[in-house]
């Protein structure tokens, strides 16, 4: 109880034009025995963020700890620049969740839905019903917006859960997992929206993801989120960094020998499928004698008796990140 | 150009102060039930034993040879208790689903992001039904009272009847609450509402059973307390002047009304949240 006295009379930085939207510090949650969020501190600046990691990493946690579902046993959060434990509700009528499993009103149609969750956020009936009606265009369901939500397929249900999350104007969204069980046609379609939101709409919004092409194609800045814990964050291209190349690269012979020769050499390696792997070359071999290119991957395979049978240079990824972050091998 | 880029704007108009969401809840409710032509059907046929009761007020104030059958504040007791089988049919038509279809649907997650507490969630579904339960009992009775008035042509009956005003009201309320708030903590057990509407009617039945099977055995009616319907009918008696019905003594009857309606609201407050935690 001290410890979070502690942190209660810490002063948190407001929500200024240049402050973050969320901020938290050394937050804690736990269920039973298991602790969902260990300590977590982190800061979400303006735009779009990506918040990325495993399934059970936490992100769904945190952003239900954020809206005020779940207290935290330790820490403090701020949501734009209010603190979440004093003032919850003007919190949420600034804020839009798109949850990440099916939700809706039974009974209702989508403009009716849409309306009722504006109301329900404080909007005038009739402004309600009017911004109902533009959302739903918005997301790309005017045409079905008098249809029983009942009759939906499942992603035009993660629609209209944008579109309910929209329908106030917020000043910060936070999506779930927006793209689940959606065709790639719808995917593209919803990346597509979150990206025009974050980017040409100016609504600072959170993406919960396990996908990474998800977080990168629509976010700026990324925290990454492993076992209850942020294990990076910053800016995608910074933590994609100029550091190094990263290669393709497949071999025959002998496997852990040369994934280990590989390692000594300060190479850094992840599977991707099957047998292809993809190499980190930091740049700072090319001043230690090994070399920093496709050359150097040669010389070892040769040194080592493996042989190559597929190199091929790549771009650093966020993939590259993520598995940095979270120690895959 | 995608449609997108036409149509999203900023909303730049006014906004409720937050605590005035429980209202839209309950107006939404009763627009929905009102819309369904059986629940409409329904509330119309529980009006009947008004219009039965209108005529006999109406017959007796024009009739003196059939004085015998003029209202009494008794009658006025036996109205509410012939409406109490409407009650039931209104509690598990409208109540039953008020939580449980939102449970279904995922729907709490998405009120309670919205800038509303959970008790204003709660008094938004508990307004709906507590507003159809009035609506069949209350609003008759108070109706009935006011013909009375009107076709006898005078006030003589509501003068030496005066506590019938507040006796229907308060029993209305009474029953209106305890009906609400257990069928609101059933609905929130549970995400069908054909099995809570299943629960409810058996919770009736079943303390009525078993009052009845100890009242052969024993031969007192001092167990009434076990029976839901029989506490109330033990409390509306006292409140409206009449000699309780059962040798349970009426303030154990009360107390086990309040400890439900207590119950029913801890349920509630354990069961109403954003999200579910099982650990």
């Amino acid at each position: 109880m001290d410890a979070i006295d502690a942190i209660s009379t810490r002063e948190l930085p407001a929500a200024t034009d240049d402050g973050p939207v969320v901020h938290l510090d050394g937050v804690t949650v736990v269920f039973g025995d298991n602790r969902a969020l260990k300590g977590v501190s982190a800061r979400f600046g303006r735009g779009a963020i990506g918040l990325l990691g495993p399934n059970g990493a936490g992100k769904s946690t945190m952003l239900k700890a954020l809206l005020g579902f779940i207290k935290p046993t330790e820490g403090r959060m701020t949501v734009l620049g209010i603190d979440v434990a004093e003032r919850p509700m003007e919190i949420r009528a600034r804020l839009g969740y798109m949850p990440e499993s099916d939700a809706h009103i039974p009974g209702m149609n989508a403009v009716s839905f849409v309306g009722y969750c504006g109301q329900l956020a404080g909007l005038p009936a009739v402004d309600a019903m009017q911004r109902a009606h533009e959302v739903l265009y918005y997301v790309g369901l005017g045409e079905a917006r008098y249809r029983n939500i009942e009759t939906y397929s499942t992603g035009m249900k993660q629609r209209i859960k944008l579109a309910q999350a929209l329908v106030h104007d917020p000043d910060l969204l936070f999506l779930d997992e927006p793209t689940n069980g959606m065709d790639p046609k719808g995917r593209d379609e919803m990346l597509e929206l979150i990206r025009d939101l974050g980017h040409k709409k100016n609504v600072n919004l959170i993406l919960s993801s396990h996908l990474l092409p998800d977080v990168e194609y629509t976010c700026d800045d990324v925290i990454v989120m492993d076992k209850g814990q942020v294990v990076a964050q910053g800016p995608i291209a910074e933590l994609k960094g100029p550091g190094g190349r990263v290669f393709e690269l497949r071999i025959k012979g002998d496997l852990p020998g040369f994934l280990d020769v590989l390692h000594r050499a300060g190479m850094e390696c992840t599977s991707t499928d099957l047998d292809v792997m993809r190499v980190f070359v930091p740049d700072r071999l090319a001043q230690s004698g090994i070399g920093n290119d496709q050359r150097a991957l040669f010389a070892l395979a040769a040194q080592h008796g493996v042989q190559v049978r597929h190199l091929r240079p790549s771009v650093p990824t966020l993939e590259d990140v993520f598995a940095k972050a979270v120690g895959e091998e | 150009m995608p449609i997108h880029d036409q149509s999203y704007r900023r909303y730049r108009g006014g906004k409720a102060m937050p605590g005035q969401a429980w209202m839209v809840i309950a107006r939404a409710g009763l627009v929905t039930m009102i819309r369904k032509r059986a629940f409409l059907g329904l509330i119309i046929f529980a009006w009947v034993p008004f219009i039965a009761r209108a005529v006999q007020i109406y017959v007796t104030a024009n009739y003196p040879q059939i004085a015998m059958f003029a209202p009494t504040a008794e009658t006025f007791r036996q109205f509410l208790e012939q409406q109490a089988f409407f009650v039931f049919i209104v509690t598990i038509y409208a109540g039953a689903g008020l939580i449980a279809n939102d449970r279904r649907a995922n729907a709490l997650q998405i009120y309670l992001s919205k800038p509303l507490m959970r008790s204003e969630y709660i008094a938004g579904k508990a307004a709906i039904l507590f507003a159809f339960v009035l609506f069949v009992t209350m609003v008759p009775a108070l109706l009935l009272l006011l013909l009375q008035v009107m076709f006898a042509g005078s006030f003589e009956f509501l003068r030496k009847n005066l506590f019938l005003f507040p006796a229907i009201i308060v029993a209305s309320l009474l029953q209106a609450m305890l009906v609400t708030f257990t069928m609101l903590a059933l609905s929130s057990l549970s995400k069908s509402s054909r099995y809570v509407g299943i629960l409810f009617a058996g919770i009736i039945f079943f303390t009525e059973a078993i009052y009845v099977v100890m009242l052969a055995i024993t031969g007192s009616t001092k167990l009434s307390w076990l029976s839901l319907s029989g506490n109330l009918a033990q409390v509306v008696d006292v409140i409206f002047r009449l000699k309780p019905r059962y040798a349970t003594p009426w303030p154990v009857s009360l107390i086990v009304i309040v400890g439900l309606i207590a119950l029913a609201i801890s349920v509630l407050e354990r069961r109403v949240r954003g999200v579910e935690v099982v650990t």
